[in-house]
């Protein structure tokens, strides 16, 4: 039977998956705008504005899934999760509060001037909008990251009477995992956006557009790629050795150790049993998992076993952390190898430009599955060893959260169809527009 | 570091400023969308581009109201919510589908535009009309008997004449030609309409609920209120005559629908306040009961102190960016 505490979480957890796809992007796409734009008016080269104009569409649609879908999020904590702002809303309050006050309202007045005011401000004006709006995102993130950072490591508060109250604010923001959590997530978001734009660029190519508009973008976005995919690899890698201190019983999860031991192997393959409490179909490297978390050959990993009662369902955290890691490697290969044979070529074969375009959404892949690992290799607790998550949730009936989980699943599914194919079917009109064609009324925004 | 009870205060000042806010402003917004013709394609376009570089920012002052109410009075965000569970759900889609389908209908394809174009005109419809419902249902306490509910349903269609009403008058305010007497024609009609909900709604209330008759007819400031609901109710007789003679000159006072109908909305929503204060949930919770940790809200007023001011000046500025007659939206 479905209770209400399962069916919340389901909600939840689609809620916040869809969401964060739309911020995910954003975040770095209005870092490649505000480069767009400078480049362009530093040089009035009107290649750099046709890029500009062709990702704000993109960023535009992108934001609003991303301002509606976290609407929601806010009713949630009230209609799903009652217990969460019970418990520690002194903490969450403020922290959220900020998010609205210092990032919402600045973006989206902002974005209005960046999408619609160019004729109407100085270029000075709007460029500066097109910051604005991009330090306004990234603000977002750093607020909701600290929250979420602290309901895994928290520290500054102490329990009185059963709540949460908050004794160094400093401490609550800066918590153990926060920059870890804060880097990688930005990271993230750099690599989703250039992948996407190196997709969509990389789709208009094949699709025969041979304006310089496309071309400039695919190498735009496969320098960032380049750049930031190694780079990711030795953050997630500093984040993991983060966890390891203030979260073992989630990287037992991560790596597959159900007793402490010694010397861990890195377990490339394997299948979890919860039953027996072992790992099936085991192929391993040995001491590898020691020697990452540990630095040590024979260095000790905390086992599930450590843990009684608190430990994380496995799977999901073991084939989630596989899926990351393997989809972030291949972003590092590829994205060095492309760039190289840009460098060297000046253009990508048919091939690469294809396998681009099927990898236009990885960054979601990988993001999501990243997210599922730290957010399930959490459980069974919401607040690490502060709150439980069924003592938080609602007491509404469990018909009612399984209308709204169908209804918002129903509505979600629908909008990432209708999302994604506008996202080619407007790379597909780019393609028809001469170069440099002026801005003509059939390019109206909502006309 | 301030007390609570100057916190509680202080904070459901805020979050009243808040909702009051959102009413007006996404009010216009939604009011749009609502009255949008799903006929004439090119008055559609004019009308979601007078509303195009705002409704972002205007959403976001229910985003805010939600988050205050969360933050300074948890226990009334989580009774109140779980009391509208299935409405909000309902609202929460609407907005979605309002807010998607404005970039969705600009750039999907052109067969999928009236589409769009509808589900922007029913996800509005929608909207305004649940945030009716739900004040009808916290107006009644959350009961729900077939009173309540009726009662609910009066209030949801009084908020959707209420924001076609402002929606109109806004558009009076950017538009012009034909379109603009469209628009006078529409407001015309909302404001009939809304001038009986809300003269509904304010006789019903007291009726049913005796903390209210209470409070406005036995109050020793009564004499003091009364201006209230007869500012409000001559305010409705002096709109419905300015439209009258915008019809023959519309180029005269176009800004007086839209500043009278704020002025209406600003006195509804005091009678409601007037109402119902100090409690936050009718008849069980405070706003001095309900209150979260003081040093969090002090913590928290720090940025409000710095933030909100500059949230208005460069809402402002936005305004005066975009002064003046709709033009095409582009974005160039």
């Amino acid at each position: 039977m479905l209770d209400t505490l399962l069916l919340s979480r389901i909600q939840f957890a689609a809620n916040i998956s869809f969401h964060i796809l739309f911020p995910t992007i954003t975040i770095a796409l209005a870092w490649f705008l505000v480069f767009f734009k400078v480049k362009y008016d530093r040089t009035q080269h009107p290649v750099w504005l046709r890029a500009y104009r062709f990702w704000v569409k993109i960023f535009a649609l992108t934001f609003a899934l991303g301002v509606v879908s976290g609407i929601t999020m806010s009713f949630q904590f009230g209609t799903n999760w009652p217990g969460f702002m019970e418990k520690v809303g002194n903490i969450a309050g403020p922290l959220l509060g900020y998010e609205v006050l210092t990032a919402f309202f600045m973006e989206a007045t902002f974005l209005g001037v960046m999408l619609f005011g160019m004729k109407r401000v100085s270029p000075k004006v709007h460029t500066l909008a097109t910051i604005i709006v991009a330090v306004g995102t990234s603000l977002s993130a750093f607020w909701i990251l600290s929250l979420n950072s602290w309901m895994q490591t928290p520290t500054g508060f102490e329990i009185r009477n059963g709540v949460v109250f908050p004794t160094d604010w400093f401490a609550v923001i800066f918590n153990p995992s926060f920059p870890y959590r804060l880097a990688h997530m930005l990271l993230a978001s750099g690599l989703t956006a250039a992948f996407l734009i190196a997709g969509v660029s990389s789709y208009r190519l094949l699709k025969g557009d041979d304006k310089k508009a496309p071309q400039l973008t695919l190498k735009v976005s496969l320098t960032v790629a380049a750049l930031l995919a190694p780079l990711q690899m030795f953050v997630g890698d500093l984040h993991g050795l983060n966890t390891f201190e203030h979260q073992p019983q989630k990287v037992a999860a991560m790596e597959g150790v159900w007793e402490t031991e010694k010397g861990a192997p890195l377990l490339l393959f394997a299948i979890p049993n919860e039953q027996t409490k072992s790992n099936d179909f085991e192929i391993a490297i040995p001491n590898m998992a020691s020697i990452i978390l540990t630095h040590e050959k024979n260095g000790e990993i905390k086992g599930l076993n450590e843990f009684p009662n608190a430990t994380p369902p496995v799977k999901p955290v073991f084939f989630g952390f596989r899926i990351m890691v393997g989809m972030g490697l291949l972003m590092i290969v590829v994205a060095l190898y492309f760039r190289f044979t840009l460098w060297r070529n000046d253009t990508l074969a048919p091939w690469q430009l294809k396998a681009l375009v099927a990898m236009s959404f990885s960054g979601w892949l990988a993001t999501l599955a990243g997210w599922y690992v730290t957010e399930i290799g959490r459980q069974p607790f919401l607040v690490t060893g502060v709150l439980r998550v069924e003592e938080a949730v609602t007491p509404v009936a469990s018909d009612n959260v399984l209308l709204s989980l169908i209804a918002y699943l129903t509505v979600y599914v629908l909008l990432l169809i209708a999302y994604i194919r506008t996202l080619f079917y407007t790379a597909d009109k780019s393609v028809e527009v001469e170069e440099y064609q002026r801005p003509s009324i059939e390019e109206n925004v909502y006309a | 570091m301030l007390d609570a009870h100057s916190l509680s205060f202080i904070y459901a000042s805020l979050m009243a400023l808040a909702i009051l806010l959102y009413a007006i402003l996404d009010g216009y917004d939604l009011g749009v969308g609502i009255l949008l013709p799903t006929d004439d394609e090119a008055h559609a376009d004019t009308m979601i581009a007078s509303i195009g570089p705002f409704w972002d920012a205007n959403e976001t002052w229910l985003v805010l109201a939600v988050g205050l109410a969360l933050i300074a009075f948890p226990l009334a965000h989580s009774m109140i919510l779980q009391a509208l569970y299935l409405p909000v759900t309902v609202m929460l889609i609407g907005l979605i589908i309002r807010g998607v389908a404005f970039d969705f209908r600009a750039k999907a394809k052109t067969k999928r535009k009236s589409m769009w174009n509808k589900l922007f005109k029913i996800g509005s419809i929608i909207s305004a009309f649940m945030q009716g419902y739900m004040l009808g249902l916290y107006v009644m306490s959350f009961e729900t008997n077939v009173l309540a509910i009726t009662f609910a349903v009066l209030s949801g269609v009084g908020v959707v004449a209420a924001y076609a009403l402002i929606g109109a008058a806004w558009l009076i305010l950017k538009t012009e030609g034909k379109l603009q007497l469209d628009a006078i024609r529409w407001c015309q009609v909302s404001t009939r309409m809304a001038f009986f909900g809300v003269i509904a709604v304010s006789a019903v209330n007291p009726v049913i609920n005796h903390s209210v008759y209470e409070r406005w007819f036995t109050s020793d400031i009564f004499l003091l209120i009364l201006p209230i609901p007869v500012i409000c109710l001559a305010l409705f007789v002096l709109l419905d005559r300015i439209l009258g003679q915008l019809k023959s000159q519309p180029d005269v006072g176009v800004w007086l629908p839209f500043l009278i109908s704020s002025v209406i909305f600003v006195l509804c929503f005091f009678g409601i306040l007037y109402s119902f204060y100090p409690y936050v949930v009718p008849g069980k919770l405070t706003i001095f009961e309900a209150l979260a940790a003081p040093e969090s809200l002090n913590f928290l007023l720090y940025g409000v102190i710095v933030v909100v001011p500059t949230i208005l000046a460069y809402t402002a500025f936005s305004y005066r960016v975009f002064w003046g007659k709709v033009q095409p939206l582009s974005y160039y």
